[in-house]
């Protein structure tokens, strides 16, 4: 047993102080298989020690800086309400409307709508909490047993723990959900959150879900260790989009993994603006034959941020093709990593696998790592990889300027182009301008 | 007539390099004039014009630089294009993700924006109504708007870009700097011709080339040679015509300095 550490010192790897006793007033009113897991994922994760610089996925991210005394303070909803949400956060995915809205404020619903037409065809919608206890059936089976498990790590079997709120989507065999679906958690205080994103297309199902994340600026520290599972059946269509904008102070650790099933097609689409520090595990497993899985990362850090991706692209069929692109940006002192793997298995003949990062870099002290990786064991495969630094060049800045356009602007501009061809990528209008109203953000910042 | 630019005594070097390449310049150019400014290559022509236009890479070291009477040395880029100076670049650089509408849209509201810091720009019908009317003159096909600015443009489209964006922001001075080059005998003629429906008395131009066949189109009020630095001889048309005959041998011969 590994009790809680209280006293800090500089050079410790402190693990929050929770106790089975938290496990349990969490899971009070809930199913019994569920609390059941929730404590053999505490066991688990007693078990498992705090990641140090020493793991080779942490090389590069020190956690330290947390305060975990404000931090691991699970947050208690009092008096949310939808007001306090930023409207850009509410605004649809497109113009039509939506099939679905669920706005969290310190982990509390405050706001639940869900389209007729969508009910009617058996999709299911609502927060984890209720699915859990109405709709057993499907959640159980799915919940951390196929994609994001206990095991993956000392976080994952906190969050298998000790969530604390979460969404659930389920589209039936057969069934497009045309309106997308819109999931937004925003918190009010510090202290901690550990949302549950689960998302089950069945066979030749379609849907298009979008999940922001933000908070209001604070002084205290704030966690948010959270997990995402995307469950996209044979034949099944998914576009899902994340958009992360903690305020400062927050520290992200999450899992987020995605399984895509026989000529399945996935588009993943992250934006990450926000937080102190973020590690992101972000992983596809190309489960069935011909599934298909694009990948595209935002990111953009300024004044001390540290972003940590870490991607993952599994081949585990033959004539499976995945797509990622990562483009970033780097400001003042912040720190970004990608580490990237494009992993097949023996005998996954015909695999098409792609991963880049690029990332631009807009100071001298700003700081970015990209580490590419292949382990390929077929060899009737094509797969690549690339990763680009660049800086900010004066000669477009001067060519801009000569046409009166004052340097801020002309430097906008030259930003903007670069996140073009990552931008081209993403097939909403409104996800494009929230994040070019994020590059602007940040630049003018 | 008064003058649009004089330039008086100007020497400058590549920022942080002790040579100057520019060794006291003299030249003023007066509304409505044509002036083309020839000689061999390293003569510092291309320097002149991106001192001119005021790229940071440069310093100068000495001497003035007046556009309509106005001090410009102390004025960043953006604040001579607006006051009316334009310099269609040798070597347009690429700008990938920024498209040629929405860069020259920018360019015109930045305009409007310093006359005006309420003005809401131009309107997007008035815009598209410009670019058009512009394109055509220039021959251009519209779709040219949508592509990403000089990037994977051949050397042709590259200059009549610049020639485009002439038009549009309609300087009351034009530097182009060898326009001329890597152009064939049609292109050459489709950019000589959008500058010359440009030309007007209160428009004035600098030609700056290393041959004389531009001139042709652009006929030339004045003919100026640069060699090391500085303007070692100024005539009429007939000095280009001189110079494609003869070469710049003479002029080496004349006015080189003896190797230190």
């Amino acid at each position: 047993m590994v009790t809680a550490v209280r006293r800090r010192r500089s050079d410790a790897y402190t693990a929050p102080s929770y106790t089975l006793a938290d496990v349990h007033a969490l899971s009070k009113n809930e199913p019994k298989w569920l609390q059941e897991a929730r404590e053999s994922a505490w066991e688990l994760y007693e078990d498992l020690p705090m990641p140090t610089l020493q793991d080779e996925e942490w090389r590069r991210t020190d956690y330290r800086s947390i305060r975990w005394e404000e931090a691991e303070k699970l947050i208690k909803a009092t008096n949310a309400s939808v007001d306090v949400v930023p409207s850009a956060n509410r605004e649809p995915l497109v113009g039509e409307g939506e099939g679905g809205t669920l706005i969290f404020v310190d982990g509390q619903i405050v706001q639940y709508e869900f389209a007729d037409s969508l009910k009617q065809q058996g999709v299911v919608f609502t927060d984890l909490r209720t699915a859990c206890i109405e709709h057993e059936e499907l959640v159980r089976p799915n919940l951390m047993t196929k994609a994001v498990l206990p095991t993956d790590g000392k976080f994952a079997a906190l969050h298998a723990a000790l969530w604390t709120h979460g969404v659930f989507l389920y589209v039936p065999r057969h069934v497009v959900a045309e309106l997308p679906l819109h999931v937004v958690m925003y918190n009010t205080q510090p202290g901690a959150t550990l949302g549950h994103v689960l998302v089950v297309i069945e066979e030749n199902a379609q849907a298009t879900m979008q999940v922001e994340y933000a908070s209001a600026q604070v002084d205290q520290h704030s966690a948010y260790i959270g997990a995402t599972e995307l469950l996209v059946g044979d034949a099944a269509n998914l576009r899902y989009v994340a958009l992360q904008d903690w305020s400062r102070n927050t520290y992200e650790f999450s899992h987020q993994r995605a399984r895509v099933g026989r000529d399945a097609n996935l588009d993943w689409i992250i934006g990450t603006m926000g937080s102190q520090l973020t590690k992101a595990y972000l992983e596809i497993e190309a489960d069935g034959v011909g599934a298909n899985a694009r990948m595209s990362g935002f990111f953009f850090a300024d004044s001390n941020q540290l972003f940590d991706l870490d991607t993952q692209q599994n081949h585990n069929a033959p004539l499976t093709t995945t797509d990622l692109l990562f483009k970033g940006a780097a400001k003042d002192q912040a720190r970004t990593v990608w580490q990237g793997m494009i992993k097949s298995l023996p005998k996954m003949q015909k695999i098409d696998g792609f991963q880049a990062c690029r990332n631009l870099m807009l100071s001298d002290d700003a700081r970015m790592d990209s580490i590419p990786g292949l382990e390929i064991e077929a060899d009737d495969v094509k797969c690549s990889h690339a990763a680009t630094f660049s800086t900010l060049e004066q000669e477009p800045i001067f060519y801009l300027m000569s046409r009166g356009i004052t340097r801020p602007e002309a430097e906008l501009m030259v930003i903007e182009g670069y996140f073009d061809e990552l931008l081209s990528r993403i097939p909403f209008e409104r996800v494009r301008e929230r994040l070019q109203a994020a590059i602007e953000a940040k630049i003018i910042g | 007539m008064g003058a649009t630019l004089e330039i008086r005594n100007l020497h400058a070097r590549v920022e942080g390099e002790d040579i100057e390449i520019l060794r006291g310049v003299n030249l003023t150019i007066k509304k409505g004039e044509t002036h083309a400014l020839m000689g061999p290559n390293g003569s510092g022509k291309s320097t002149l014009a991106n001192v001119l236009m005021g790229n940071p890479a440069y310093e100068v070291t000495e001497g003035e630089i007046l556009f309509e009477g106005q001090d410009v040395l102390d004025m960043e880029p953006d604040e001579r294009s607006r006051l009316g100076m334009f310099l269609a670049f040798q070597y347009p650089v690429s700008i990938p993700g920024v498209t040629v509408a929405n860069f020259l849209r920018h360019a015109i509201n930045a305009r409007m924006k310093a006359q005006d810091p309420e003005s809401k720009g131009i309107s997007i019908p008035e815009f598209r109504r410009l670019m058009k009317a512009k394109m055509d003159m220039l021959h251009m096909d519209h779709s040219f708007a949508g592509r990403y600015l000089n990037d994977g443009f051949s050397g042709g489209e590259k200059k009549r870009a610049e020639i485009l964006q002439m038009a549009v922001l309609e300087p009351s001075l034009a530097i182009l700097d060898e326009t001329d080059s890597g152009l064939d005998i049609d292109a050459l003629r489709i950019v000589s011709e959008g500058v010359q429906a440009l030309k007007g008395p209160d428009l004035a131009v600098l030609v700056i080339t290393h041959y004389q066949r531009i001139l042709n189109y652009i006929k030339p009020d004045y003919v100026h040679v640069m060699f090391q630095g500085q303007i070692v001889e100024s005539g009429g048309a007939d000095l280009a015509l001189k110079l494609e005959e003869n070469g710049y041998d003479w002029v080496r011969e004349k006015y080189a300095v003896p190797a230190e």
